[in-house]
């Protein structure tokens, strides 16, 4: 039986794979230039209705200027953006169906929470009393009923966070633009925030759309992530194929922990690749089909929890490397082993500290196997 | 004291039960520092209104000082206690029975007002044209604002009489380009005061406005947009509350200035043009009314100081809010 990739199988939600979909938002060669610098750079994509799409990537990557362009704060110098069909070119941002939370989250100091729930609503000219419904409703939303007379300089980071998320969702637009939105709030409170905000988008059925440089944020909330580098696109797929398959070498090291080993394609053999990685002198056998030939040059990936580390030695003669622990980190739950192989090459293999105590500890400089299954790692061509 | 003494206690937590440390005490540097702006008010502000507030008390006379009783201190205290027997109020009497004076007030508080009010409507898009400028342009342009400075007061509202007289630069052009037939009496009229004080004011509203501008954050108009607010709503809803502050210390800048103004009803007003600067400048050097005009004066302080409190007031708020 095939074995299917482990991830946050939340729901049957995968609309990018039905050719007959029709996208919700679609980019279309899209390109913005600020002088000399080029921010996002004929970039193409197409995002789902009720979908949870993040944009990932580093600072300068081109990520908010992408959201800026949604919201219509920013004209693209070349390509076009529909929303439900519709080109936004030349609507203003007031006019546009779509709500951004601002990562400063741009509260207005002279109002009162209420009234800054309100104020999108007024716009519209919504009849009072039902003003007076939706806000309180949306305060109850965010859990902040107890404030609505307060001003945002008498609220807390977390609160203020909170009211920001309240106005921009109290219009219930048709896409939610989120910059960076637990940016400035503390570990804690982060992680909480994470999973309201997931099963909010699952409850009010609305497509959110998330600009993050927080691999974790992306993973644990979005349906898909769209990993960003240059103005480009690198690989959109879903968090766990992102994880598991990543597609280039910038991908599996920007996302998690990985160890790269340049390799040599020694034998093609159907579903079965053999590689040998010269600097750590070790023969790689990997259940996967490649796209390169016979001694060409490519990358093995694997994270460090799917290595076993061991004093044991390993059966068969490939996907096994022996060297000597270098360093230990110990992080409580898991410990990350730097193991030492030939001369300078470090591997790294994480193993979960399931029980309290070890008949044998390992420690530094200890002689050690480390060993992997065919299908633990990736052969990447880029 | 020793310096242990002077080093301040780390700060406790809220209801903890040792006890605060006393006030610490002042140096003679610290008194010294402090007594020097008071010493200043004292004695450039509070001395001459002193002598001015007792010359209102007085009576007018045919002297050197032309008004009686004169305090010599050095005929003994008998002779001050004399002096002061002699004070009344009978010139401030006189303010409420004579009408000039309580119009020209009026008529120089609402010159002010509506010179204000001009100069607000033509300072706050300028205020708001260099806070939006590119950050480059700002110096210059901040520069440009200050610049009528650097040539005097006088001369500046001098030149606008070249301007708005009759057969002045204003009419000419005016004349040239075709929308007039007859050339227009500006100078010598109230709105010749108005023009007057709108120019030479708008830098003292414009410069603070600025510094509010400013500071204003960007983002927030763009998340009024986002709600669906369209910019001129925008404006009015977030830009114009945030810049209060602004508008509130630039229109007393120019207010409290223009009510007690001389210089421009005089060179650019017309003889019914009454400000109560004027009406002071005529009691003193034409009557040689020394108690009369010093009453004015007093009058006209009293008048300003309300506003200037309600300011400071205001000023406080905003520092309390800031916190």
């Amino acid at each position: 039986m095939a074995k299917k990739p482990i991830g946050p199988i939340r729901r049957d939600f995968a609309p990018w794979d039905d050719p007959q979909a029709r996208p919700y938002i679609e980019f279309r060669n899209v390109t913005k230039k600020f002088g000399d610098f080029t921010a996002v750079d004929n970039l193409s994509l197409k995002i789902y209705e009720r979908e949870f799409f993040a944009l990932l990537g580093g600072s300068g990557c081109g990520k908010t200027t992408m959201m800026r362009m949604l919201a219509g704060f920013e004209t693209p110098n070349a390509g076009e953006i529909f929303l439900d069909g519709q080109n936004l070119a030349g609507v203003p941002p007031h006019r546009r169906p779509v709500n951004m939370m601002f990562q400063s989250y741009a509260l207005f100091p002279h109002m009162s929470v209420e009234a800054n729930v309100a104020f999108g609503l007024k716009q519209e000219g919504m009849p009072k009393a039902e003003i007076a419904g939706r806000v309180e409703e949306m305060l109850s939303l965010v859990k902040l009923q107890d404030f609505a007379k307060r001003k945002p300089h008498q609220l807390s980071g977390g609160q203020r966070q909170r009211v920001a998320l309240a106005r921009s969702l109290a219009k219930k637009p048709k896409v939610l633009l989120l910059d960076e939105p637990l940016g400035a709030l503390d570990r804690k409170l982060r992680e909480e925030t994470q999973f309201e905000l997931t099963d909010l988008q699952q409850d009010l059925g609305m497509t959110f759309v998330i600009v993050t440089h927080d691999q974790e944020e992306a993973m644990t909330m979005a349906d898909r992530i769209a990993v960003m580098d240059k103005g480009r696109i690198v690989q959109i797929a879903t968090p766990s194929e992102i994880y598991e398959v990543p597609n280039s070498r910038f991908v599996a090291d920007f996302i998690g922990d990985i160890n790269l080993m340049e390799c040599k394609v020694t034998a093609r053999d159907g579903e079965m690749t053999k590689l040998h990685a010269p600097l750590f002198d070790c023969a790689i056998e990997v259940a996967q089909p490649v796209e390169a030939g016979i001694g060409d040059t490519v990358w093995f990936a694997i994270r460090p929890e799917k290595v076993r580390i061991s004093f044991d030695e390993p059966e068969g003669p490939a996907n096994r490397l022996s060297g000597e622990v270098w360093d230990i980190g110990y992080l409580g739950d898991v410990s990350i082993y730097h193991t030492h192989i030939a001369a300078e090459e470090t591997v790294r293999a994480t193993v979960a500290n399931r029980s309290r105590t070890v008949e044998r500890p390992m420690s530094w400089e200890d002689k050690v196997w480390l060993s992997w299954d065919r299908d633990a790692g990736v052969v990447l061509t880029q | 004291m020793t310096r242990a003494d002077r080093t301040p206690a780390p700060a406790t937590t809220a209801g903890s039960d040792i006890p605060r440390p006393p006030r610490q005490r002042r140096s003679a540097g610290g008194w010294l520092l402090i007594a020097i702006p008071y010493a200043w008010l004292v004695v450039f502000f509070l001395a001459p209104f002193f002598i001015v507030f007792k010359i209102s008390l007085s009576e007018i006379a045919v002297a050197i000082p032309p008004y009686l009783p004169t305090i010599d201190l050095a005929e003994g205290w008998s002779n001050v206690v004399a002096a002061i027997r002699q004070f009344s109020l009978e010139n401030y009497i006189w303010l409420t029975q004579d009408d000039l004076y309580w119009k020209s007030y009026l008529s120089s508080v609402q010159i002010a007002a509506i010179s204000t009010l001009i100069t607000l409507i033509v300072g706050y898009p300028i205020a708001y044209g260099m806070a939006r400028a590119p950050k480059e342009w700002r110096a210059t342009l901040l520069m440009l604002v200050i610049l009528p400075f650097w040539t005097s007061f006088l001369i500046r509202v001098y030149a606008w009489i070249g301007i708005l007289k009759n057969e002045g630069l204003l009419n000419q052009v005016l004349l040239w380009i075709g929308v007039i037939d007859d050339p227009l009496t500006i100078l010598n009229t109230n709105i010749a005061v108005y023009i007057g004080i709108v120019y030479s004011y708008l830098p003292f509203l414009v410069l603070p406005l600025y510094a509010n501008l400013e500071k204003l954050d960007v983002s927030l108009l763009e998340a009024a947009s986002d709600l669906g607010c369209p910019p001129w709503r925008a404006f009015w809803t977030i830009t114009v509350p945030l810049s209060m502050p602004g508008i509130i210390a630039g229109c007393f800048l120019v207010f409290i200035p223009a009510v007690g103004e001389f210089v421009i009803p005089d060179l650019l007003g017309g003889s019914d043009t009454l400000m109560i600067g004027k009406t002071l400048w005529t009691e003193f050097f034409t009557n040689r009314d020394w108690p009369v005009s010093s009453a004015v004066a007093v009058i006209l302080l009293l008048i300003l100081v309300v506003p200037i409190v309600l300011f400071q007031n205001q000023q406080q708020r905003v520092a309390e809010k800031s916190q």
